[in-house]
């Protein structure tokens, strides 16, 4: 249909255009109707037909009349649309409906006509298949994670020595760094680098020789800062929350980044002074 | 079709999107037919859908009577859809190995929202046993195995086998006292089997000089177990013939059976 109207041309003349197609169209589904009706009588004049048909018709004898009233009081008890045959009957229904406890204890009427059925059983039908859905969605994620935790105590300043210090590296993901002057927090103490290379995601290695880390995935590498120097690693490793808990532990808290791109590496929290 | 625009009382921004949208290669193409309000359409949605083709064109009046099919077959059928879905569900928290097994049955009533999960597939389990046994018997009863239908019958006892070795392979994963001595006690029957049995008749024929050719290292049940006793080994198989062998097999089987019911003129009448 986009296809027909593009080529023609443009707007103000499409009007008048459709306008005419429009009553071409009317005509046309007019021609067809006209000749039905034109044929029909054509078929009933046909002198082979006619005189069978009037011949069978004529043979079959007339059914003889039933009695149209037996049937009447079984129908208005059964079902709910079909009134019943009296006026009286007719006008009492209403008012049964609206009063639902003046319903008789012999009324074997339905409750529910075919169509409130369907309704009832389709929504019912559709309310279990949503909340089966909905369960199955909720199934995938679990309650209980068998990770290890974001957070973690990891012992007290003096177990440390100085540099990098790689225990927590397999099981949390951080190496605490003891360094007696930060690049940006100009002071001695700890910080907690995130193990994730800025690069694609993989995990360096320490280089303890050349006191570097380095990712074996495509070459990145950090100085013992986190601050990256070579490869195509963009920016720096990220530094995690380090604070000191109540009972003097380290405590290291991967629920919180600092980026240095982002001037964050000055945050009290990115450093424990020791 | 551009004459009935035009004719629309009013069209908005609305009906002109409705026009597009419905004339897009894409709407065409996955909706390859009207509304199936004319004789035409009904007939182009039956036949133009792959699961809709799939019903016969027209059954006995018998054939849609509860009193007479039970509906057992079907429900055999719904049973083992509804075991697929849970069973594919369960498999997203289950490992299969001695260090993980029990741990993980017992997380999947605890650690995971909605822990009727495993008792769903359970008892879904024990109900298809018994509306596939409840299924044979009216078969039987109705005398409904008998020519032309012979073939089907066969099909059908092959699945009844499978689906009685899926309940037996599903049993040992929970990894309990239970499943553990029960696989045992069961699969000592493989044991006996006929010349493949370290214990069974003719075994003791099978030998080459004094070395025995079947022995508890290489005979049907180490074939079942994977193994000399029940362990890691069984444990792995069992799980891989209960989660992807023997449902494949019987998802073929059903493939066949459903086939041959209508090949063979449909649902059974009365006799």
């Amino acid at each position: 249909m986009a296809d027909e109207s593009k080529p023609e041309t443009p707007a103000p003349k499409v009007v008048p255009q459709t306008g005419e197609a429009t009553a071409a169209a009317a005509a046309s589904t007019r021609a067809p109707a006209a000749g039905a009706t034109a044929s029909a009588p054509a078929t009933g004049a046909n002198p082979a037909a006619t005189p069978h048909a009037t011949t069978t018709a004529a043979a079959r004898p007339a059914p003889p009349p039933r009695p149209p009233a037996a049937p009447m009081p079984d129908l208005a008890g059964k079902t709910t649309n079909v009134a019943s045959p009296g006026g009286a009957a007719a006008k009492t229904a209403p008012a049964a409906a609206a009063k639902a406890t003046t319903r008789a204890a012999d009324d074997t009427s339905p409750l529910l006509n075919r169509r409130a059925w369907m309704g009832l059983a389709w929504g019912a039908f559709s309310a279990a298949s949503a909340a089966a859905l909905a369960a199955t969605g909720r199934f995938m994620f679990p309650n209980v994670l068998n990770e290890p935790p974001q957070q973690f105590k990891a012992g007290l300043p003096n177990e440390y020595g100085m540099g990098v210090d790689e225990r927590w590296k397999e099981k949390y993901g951080v190496w605490l760094v003891r360094t007696p002057d930060d690049i940006d927090q100009h002071a001695s103490g700890f910080y907690s680098l995130s193990v994730t290379c800025t690069h694609l995601g993989c995990t360096p290695n320490y280089l303890s020789a050349e006191n570097k880390f380095k990712c074996p995935c495509h070459g990145s590498g950090f100085r013992t800062t986190g601050v990256n120097f070579e490869g195509p690693a963009p920016r720096p490793l990220e530094r995690t929350r380090i604070v000191l808990a109540e009972d003097g532990q380290i405590l290291v808290d991967k629920s919180r980044h600092f980026q240095r791109e982002l001037g964050q590496w000055t945050d009290p929290e990115a450093f424990l002074k020791a | 079709m551009a004459d009935t625009k035009t004719v629309a009382p009013q069209e908005g921004p609305g009906t002109r999107f409705w026009n597009w949208l419905t004339e897009t290669q894409i709407w065409t193409s996955v909706f390859r037919h009207g509304r199936p309000d004319s004789d035409r359409n009904r007939v182009l949605v039956m036949l133009s859908n792959v699961f809709l083709h799939l019903h016969p064109v027209r059954i006995r009046k018998s054939g849609v009577k509860l009193r007479y099919t039970w509906c057992m077959g079907g429900l055999s059928f719904f049973l083992f859809l509804v075991l697929t879905f849970t069973g594919l569900l369960l498999m997203f928290y289950y490992r299969p190995t001695l260090e993980y097994a029990y741990t993980d049955i017992v997380g999947l009533r605890e650690h995971v929202p909605l822990g009727i999960m495993r008792e769903m597939h359970r008892w879904g389990a024990h109900a298809m046993v018994i509306t596939v046994w409840l299924h044979m018997f009216r078969v039987f009863m109705t005398g409904s195995y008998k020519p032309p239908r012979e073939f089907n019958w066969s099909v059908g006892v092959i699945m009844l086998v499978l689906t009685l070795l899926l309940s037996f392979t599903g049993y040992l994963l929970p990894w309990d006292q239970l499943a553990i001595w029960a696989i045992t006690v069961g699969s000592n029957m493989a044991r006996a089997t006929p010349f493949l049995g370290h214990e069974g008749p003719g075994a003791q024929l099978l030998r080459l000089g004094d070395v025995p050719l079947i022995h508890a290292a290489d005979d049907a049940r180490f074939a079942l177990l994977g193994g000399t006793f029940v362990g890691e080994g069984a444990l792995l198989r069992f799980y891989v013939l209960h989660c992807v062998g023997l449902p494949l097999g019987i998802a073929v089987l059903m493939a066949v059976h459903f086939w041959r019911v209508r090949k063979d003129g449909g649902i059974s009448g009365p006799l």
